[in-house]
């Protein structure tokens, strides 16, 4: 994937762009990622990158890329991503999003559903069920999470941790600040909790739509599923079995081959 | 100097086995824990205890807000102080503070203080706290990234209603109010403002320009805060503020006096380990919320205010704690000295005292305070000579006040109208 930046209205933005770029396999699809960010080395991208081209854009404050103090609520995060589409030139591109990003998705398509006619939601964020509270991500410490993230918690461990140095102050600064940078970002959408009024919505989104989910998700569990799936009428449902919430990174082939099902 | 006697207000009642039972003292406290009837007494005698430190000469006394919180039971320091108002006379009523982002609107805190300063002649002390991440983020629900926005706005709106004499209209982006015109207006104009911070050079900045009082509120005492006291005195320099006067700035120490030092850890040190072991055993995943801080603070690596020290509390003897300066505490010679350096090393006017220490019953604490009030206190009155006149940062009580207690006796009542007794 090539690193690149495109000027919107509010920020330039940082993306991940590559994949076959005409003929078959060369239809455009914007990737929306998680709170916890992408970077070009993405597994799940690679995956999808065999098939579509893929743009992957980065949320501001996530990675190296710039902060934006404009994006306050989530219309100006939704408006804003639909000022990427339109700068990086693409008209209707194939929509996925996993978990917050799954949320931007669905918020964009039911703000324009007329510009939106495939949609990928891979276990969204962005419904609240009372009987089903979802963990708060945003009090937890970084030992905790992959007890929540991942399907195989001791794998996951071994994935977040690779490269953790805490006892270096220096790292620890980085660390801090990109968490600050990053989860900052995510709280405007996610804090306290991630319902922004997207249920009032979802009627409104007209696209192809396929939601996945992993069987093992602890962290939105798959009762969400069904709330999605009674929300967007004609959604298909498709579960991964031995799958978390990061299942990206887990399955990003059996992922990649559900979302093939919009094509 | 002004010294004024603070009371966090702890719930005395924790178990032994709070922190191998439970996770936090803060945020998701097991409310079992709370026993209404014994809170009944809790309020009452720290309410009597505050009292009584304003009849030994301190020059405030002071109260805060936190929720959910087993060492702080004052989600609203104003009824507090409200209470206090009625039975003191004039001692500052130090109310440090209201986390005005919470309030909606902000109008509320320049109505209530408003009130406060009326009722008090003039005594009160606002404070503008932007309110721990967990008070703020994990309590109240506000979107870290946004709280300062927020606090910065309830701010300048909050000013405005104290001082412009007509109504006007409020479009801001957190409140949206057509006639902002509050009835009554405080006392004082206005009353003199501390803003507790921990460290960032956004808030130093924010008192330079404003000419309010920068309070440290840090448990872990003088030694540990001298790098962040001098990054703020640097700024004051740097930023060509008129002056340096102490009374720029507050520190909050605990402070534990006896007749000597052995009695005083005889006294105390199961009170202090009540307090540093119980009731600061907050959850790390509630220190911090991502984006609650700014990045310029993180990456000028300021210490959070309630980072504790390598290995925790915990780990920390009643000799550790004194030596660390974390609690000054001894003889009232022993004391004098220490306080004398706090104040000289972080150059203070203010100093906010945590007298009332953990689960410490109420006779000892009256001991401890009357023992600082009379053998301690009067010998750091003259601590900043050049200074003494700088009235900006402290209270101005009316001459004359009203006194509880002023009605006319039922005769006189009955009198008005040609009746007899």
């Amino acid at each position: 994937m090539e690193t690149k930046t495109v000027q919107t209205h509010h920020v330039p933005v940082r993306y991940f762009e590559g994949g076959p770029s005409s003929g078959k396999g060369g239809e455009p699809l914007v990737y929306l990622h998680g709170a916890g960010g992408i970077t070009a080395e993405d597994p799940f991208l690679a995956k999808l990158a065999e098939s579509y081209h893929v743009y992957a854009p980065l949320l501001p404050g996530y990675g190296d890329s710039e902060e934006c103090g404009e994006l306050r609520e989530m219309l100006d995060i939704t408006l804003h991503s639909w000022d990427v589409v339109d700068a990086l030139g693409l008209k209707d591109p194939i929509l996925v999003g996993h978990s917050m990003g799954g949320m931007i998705a669905a918020e964009m398509a039911a703000i324009a559903p007329n510009d939106v006619s495939r949609l990928g939601l891979i276990c969204p964020a962005g419904l609240w069920l009372d009987d089903h509270p979802i963990p708060d991500i945003f009090a937890m410490l970084p030992y905790e999470l992959p007890a929540v993230l991942f399907h195989d918690v001791e794998a996951g461990t071994a994935l977040m941790t690779a490269g953790v140095t805490l006892d270096d102050p220096e790292w620890l600064k980085g660390f801090l600040v990109q968490n600050a940078r990053q989860m900052g970002m995510a709280g405007k959408i996610l804090f306290p909790v991630p319902d922004r009024g997207l249920s009032q919505r979802l009627y409104r989104v007209k696209a192809k739509t396929v939601l996945v989910w992993g069987d093992g998700d602890k962290l939105i569990v798959p009762a969400y599923a069904h709330a999605w799936k009674k929300a967007i009428g004609g959604a298909e449902f498709v579960s991964i079995p031995e799958a978390g919430h990061l299942m990206t990174l887990e399955k990003p082939e059996h992922v990649a081959k559900a979302i093939s099902r919009l094509a | 100097m002004k010294f004024t006697w603070f009371n966090l207000m702890p719930w005395p009642y924790l178990p032994d086995d709070f922190r191998e039972k439970h996770r936090s003292v803060w945020v998701d406290i097991d409310s079992r824990l709370f026993d209404p009837a014994k809170g009944h007494e809790v309020y009452n005698s720290y309410m009597d205890m505050l009292e009584y430190a304003g009849t030994l000469g301190f020059d405030g006394i002071g109260v805060n807000e936190h929720h959910q919180n087993g060492y702080g039971i004052m989600p609203s320091p104003n009824i507090i102080a409200a209470g206090l108002a009625r039975r003191t006379s004039d001692v500052g009523l130090v109310v440090l503070g209201n986390s005005i982002a919470l309030y909606n609107p902000p109008t509320r805190v320049a109505e209530e203080f408003a009130m406060l300063d009326c009722i008090s002649g003039g005594r009160l002390v606002a404070g503008f706290p932007v309110g721990t991440s967990m008070d703020t983020n994990y309590c109240y629900g506000q979107i870290p990234a946004l709280t300062r926005e927020k606090y910065q706005e309830a701010h300048d709106l909050i000013r405005r209603a104290w001082s412009d004499p007509d109504p006007f209209a409020w479009n801001g982006r957190y409140n949206k109010l057509r006639h902002v015109n509050i009835w009554p207006r405080p006392i004082q104009d206005p009353p003199p403002i501390h803003i507790p911070g921990g460290g960032s050079v956004e808030t130093y900045d924010f008192c330079i320009d404003n000419t309010y009082s920068y309070s440290y509120l840090s448990f872990s005492g003088y030694i540990r805060a001298k790098a962040l006291m001098q990054g703020y005195w640097d700024r004051v320099a740097e930023r060509n503020a008129p002056d340096e006067s102490p009374y720029r700035a507050g520190f909050a120490q605990t402070i534990c006096v006896a007749d000597t030092d052995e009695e005083a850890e005889r006294l105390y040190s199961e009170h202090v380990s009540y307090f540093y072991n119980r009731c600061l055993h907050v959850y790390g995943g509630f220190a911090d919320a991502p984006g609650y801080r700014t990045i310029k603070t993180i990456q000028t690596g300021a210490l959070s205010q309630y980072a504790p020290p390598v290995g925790g509390y915990s780990e920390l003897t009643w000799k550790d704690l004194i030596d660390q300066g974390h609690v000054i505490a001894g003889s009232p010679e022993t004391v004098r000295q220490r306080m004398e350096d706090l104040i000289k090393g972080l150059n203070v006017g203010n100093v906010f005292c945590l007298m009332h220490v953990g689960n410490m019953p109420m006779d000892k604490c009256m001991h401890s305070t009357k023992l600082f009030a009379e053998k301690v206190m009067p010998h750091l009155r003259d601590m900043f000579p050049d200074y003494k006149d700088d009235d900006r940062f402290w209270c101005k009580p009316l001459a004359k006040q009203v006194k509880p207690g002023s009605l006319p006796v039922e005769k006189e009542v009955a009198a008005l109208v040609g009746g007899k007794d």
